[in-house]
């Protein structure tokens, strides 16, 4: 079964991990710049939100590619990369509409989430699960759920108030 | 490679700007962080130098670790002469400063002179620009930092600052960064002041190659699950801190209205509890944040719910601050406890060291040294809130004359204030204590009166000496890397065996300090946690540095005579009371008067103490003096400093 990174901002703490995991897993190299996963911070509101590849069904970036660079993988699903065939002409990272695909500037090359060959690192170090590797089609029962616990707390809370009254 | 980050030599008065590698062989010495800032400490000042002046050098940097694969390697270390103790300056901090210096290609800086108006130094992969800061002058600590940002058009810049307390050269003035994050001990933000260096802001892209990459991941995630399996650690992790205040007050061991009493009663509203249901109804269910890299997330978000205040957001507050504005005045509240934290936050002014001189000030108020006169008006009563924030305030902008006055910090404010004030101030070699009593334990009792940089836990608090583990736990931790075959106790009344234990937990600490590690992640809170042995292994599979167990033993020990060194230099003396390795006399004199069993009623013993101290020079291989023979000299390497290596 496909599985996708599901992330739960919320849990998020903002401690970048994943970053230099990512970073150190594909290149062996600490550096943030070469990160495919990225938390963005409104520090002044605690907010921290990571952004990775949505891997899309319609993916922007391969319809967009001028010599079709980009392509699925099979087994696994994601949008992948031929550096054999990619001239660096970074169409797709313009396109891509949530800033996933990224250009290292050291490589000179694009470069984009390939989910570690099925062992996605920075869910591997998130003791937090703010990001998560699960069963593409399990995503909406796990919303699911969660929102149904949000539905039923609030019901309890406005059973209580009710009854205070 | 971490080997390949510079060291960089920043002249403000000239503007001269120097960037050296840093020798291999420096690196086997110190390796980094506190230790080599020691060693540039030591080198680049004279003897005497007037802290404020352009003579004192400021040292800021990160581990050798850090930003490396190795865990929780956020911390930023600087270093000088302390306006405040006139002996060592040593502070640290998390964050995520130091590690974007190290993408910014540095791990050390060295900063020399005074500039002729304010500026900040922007440091941007391998280039270093003193700018102007004449618009940013005045600006709090986040205001500070988001308007570099703006005006170097990156959110991901990082910056240490100072706030309008540094600027207005208050001697326990932070150097900060992010929203809390600071650099709060000895008045590291007081000497930027003095430099007319509001901030340093960096930003990086630079490789740092790890050395075995495969192994380094895998390591680091070994460390994490032994890190968040600790129990303490996962309590740290949903509760702060101020999880610590809460249990320690629970038996006595808490010091409250200026050390008069050992326990906080009726402190509900203060409690770790009731901080966390705070932050629970204004941030979320997740309300922890973390540092760098690390999985412990300590530090809690936090909007303030009511007063003045109401509605800005803030992080913490810390033990210290639970102490500083709640315990220690007697102000028990949760809001006041929270509106002090912020507010010393924006300021860039040490909880710590604020609560504590007001609540000294409080005690001379209720003792009539201090007078409403000299308060301008405020009734300084312990226990009133208002006084207490006005204070901080007053403080930070040195209004009026005790504003200015305790500004100065304990000791300059006592010579000024006189009378018998100096008696009530509890502090060492100048610093004020952590809100803790350590009458009922002996050995955090000689940690703070030996501490390097005055009376502070994160020296050498061997804190696991409150758990009571089983006196073969204790040699098995303590008699690593360099055996150990003295007495040890595991009651934490007793005076047996603890120079030992602070000696050892002295190393450890500078150990991590030294890679740029939290001590969270040491045995610091956590029996189980990792320390010399698995350094080598994380060292080495990031750096390709080889060291064994002992030699980074060697190292910590290295680096901390270097640090008694300097404190030598500067006028430390074993029995002065303002100088020395030595305790207030309460410690001995006062018993204390709450607290579980066997806590009250218990006070240092007087010849039990100075012989635990003859016994801690006797590990150092210090003469009863307290300064280190030309033996240990030697075998540490230190015979011939200052060597001026680097």
């Amino acid at each position: 079964m496909e599985k996708v990174l599901m992330i739960d901002y919320q849990k998020c703490t903002g401690c970048r991990l994943c970053e230099l995991v990512c970073s150190v897993m594909h290149d062996g190299i600490s550096n943030p710049a070469r990160s495919r996963i990225k938390v963005m911070k409104w520090e002044s509101e605690g907010l921290y939100i990571p952004m990775a590849c949505q891997q899309c069904e319609d993916a922007p970036c391969m319809n967009v590619c001028p010599v079709k660079a980009i392509s699925r993988d099979k087994d696994l699903g994601y949008v992948m990369v031929d550096y054999d065939v990619c001239i660096g002409c970074r169409s797709c990272v313009a396109i891509c509409p949530f800033g996933a695909m990224n250009y290292n500037i050291i490589d000179k090359k694009v470069f984009k989430c390939d989910l570690c060959g099925g062992d996605p690192q920075c869910v591997r170090f998130c003791a937090e699960k703010a990001i998560d590797y699960v069963d593409a089609g399990e995503l909406s029962v796990m919303k699911k759920r969660q929102a149904a616990q949000r539905l039923s707390d609030a019901g309890k809370e406005a059973a209580a108030l009710q009854a205070a009254v | 490679m971490a080997l390949d980050r510079k060291i960089a030599y920043i002249d403000l008065t000239t503007g001269e700007i120097e960037t050296k590698p840093i020798p291999l062989e420096v690196r086997k010495k110190f390796l980094g962080g506190r230790g080599l800032d020691a060693y540039l400490l030591y080198n680049h000042t004279k003897k005497g130098c007037d802290p404020l002046s352009p003579d004192n050098v400021l040292m800021i940097s990160g581990g050798i670790l850090t930003a490396t694969c190795a865990s929780a390697t956020a911390r930023t270390h600087v270093m000088a002469k302390s306006p405040l103790t006139g002996l060592l300056g040593s502070a640290n901090m998390g964050g995520f400063f130091a590690p974007e210096l190290a993408w910014a290609g540095f791990h050390h800086l060295v900063i020399k002179g005074k500039a002729k108006k304010p500026v900040y130094i922007w440091i941007h992969n391998g280039e270093i620009e003193i700018r102007d800061a004449g618009n940013i002058w005045g600006k709090t600590v986040t205001e500070t930092q988001w308007a570099i940002r703006k005006e170097l058009d990156d959110e991901d810049v990082k910056c240490a600052v100072i706030g309008p307390a540094g600027e207005n050269l208050v001697r326990f003035a932070n150097i900060m960064t992010g929203i809390k994050n600071a650099a709060g001990r000895t008045g590291m933000g007081c000497v930027m002041g003095s430099k007319n260096l509001k901030a340093v802001a960096a930003r990086g892209t630079m490789d740092i190659k790890i050395a075995h990459p495969v192994e380094a991941l895998e390591y680091n995630k070994r460390f994490i699950d032994q890190i968040t399996s600790a129990k303490v650690n996962q309590t740290q992790g949903t509760l702060g801190t101020p999880f610590i205040w809460g249990a320690t007050n629970s038996w006595g061991g808490i010091r409250t209205r200026n050390f008069q009493y050992n326990q906080c009663e009726n402190a509900d509203d203060i409690e770790p509890e009731r901080i966390d249901e705070i932050c629970e109804e204004t941030m979320g269910p997740y309300h922890m944040t973390g540092c760098f890299g690390c999985q412990v997330h300590c530090r809690a978000q936090y909007k303030i719910p009511s007063g003045p205040y109401a509605g800005e957001y803030d992080e913490g507050p810390e033990y210290t601050s639970q102490g500083a504005f709640g315990g220690e005045p007697d102000c028990k509240s949760a809001v006041t406890v929270l509106t002090g934290n912020h507010l010393v936050d924006q300021y860039g002014m040490d909880n710590l060291e604020t609560g504590s001189i007001i609540s000294w000030a409080m005690e001379l108020y209720e003792l009539g040294i201090l007078t409403s006169k000299d308060t301008d008006g405020v009734d300084l009563r312990f226990g009133n809130d208002e006084a207490l924030l006005e204070m901080v305030h007053r403080i930070a902008f040195r209004k009026g004359w005790l504003g200015d006055t305790l500004a100065d910090g304990g000791v300059q404010a006592s010579e000024k204030i006189g009378k018998d004030s100096f008696s009530y101030l509890i502090q060492v070699k100048g610093m004020s204590n952590l809100h803790s009593d350590e009458r009922a334990t002996p050995a955090l009792a000689l940690n703070i009166a030996t501490g390097s940089r005055g009376s502070d836990h994160l020296r050498s608090r061997p804190a696991i000496d409150l758990y009571h583990l089983p006196e073969e736990v204790l040699r098995k931790i303590y008699s690593n890397p360099v055996p150990y075959d003295g007495p040890l106790s595991s009651e934490h009344t007793s005076y047996v065996g603890k120079p030992w234990m602070v000696f050892w937990q002295e190393n450890c600490y500078m150990g991590v300090d030294c890679l740029g590690i939290c001590k969270y992640h040491t045995t610091f809170l956590g029996a189980t946690l990792p320390n010399f042995e698995d350094w080598t292994k994380v060292l080495l599979y990031n750096t390709g540095l080889e060291l064994s167990p002992k030699e980074i033993w060697d190292v910590a020990e290295r680096c901390y005579n270097i640090e008694r060194l300097f404190n030598l230099r500067e006028g430390l003396k074993r029995d002065d009371l303002k100088k020395g390795d030595t305790l207030n006399h309460r410690y001995f004199d006062e018993p204390c008067r709450r607290g579980a069993p066997d806590v009250i009623g218990a006070h240092i013993d007087r010849e039990k103490f100075n012989k635990m101290i003859d016994e801690y020079y006797e590990h150092h291989g210090w003469d009863e003096k307290g300064v280190p023979t030309k033996k240990t000299l030697k075998r540490l390497g230190l015979d011939k400093e200052p060597s001026h290596l680097i």
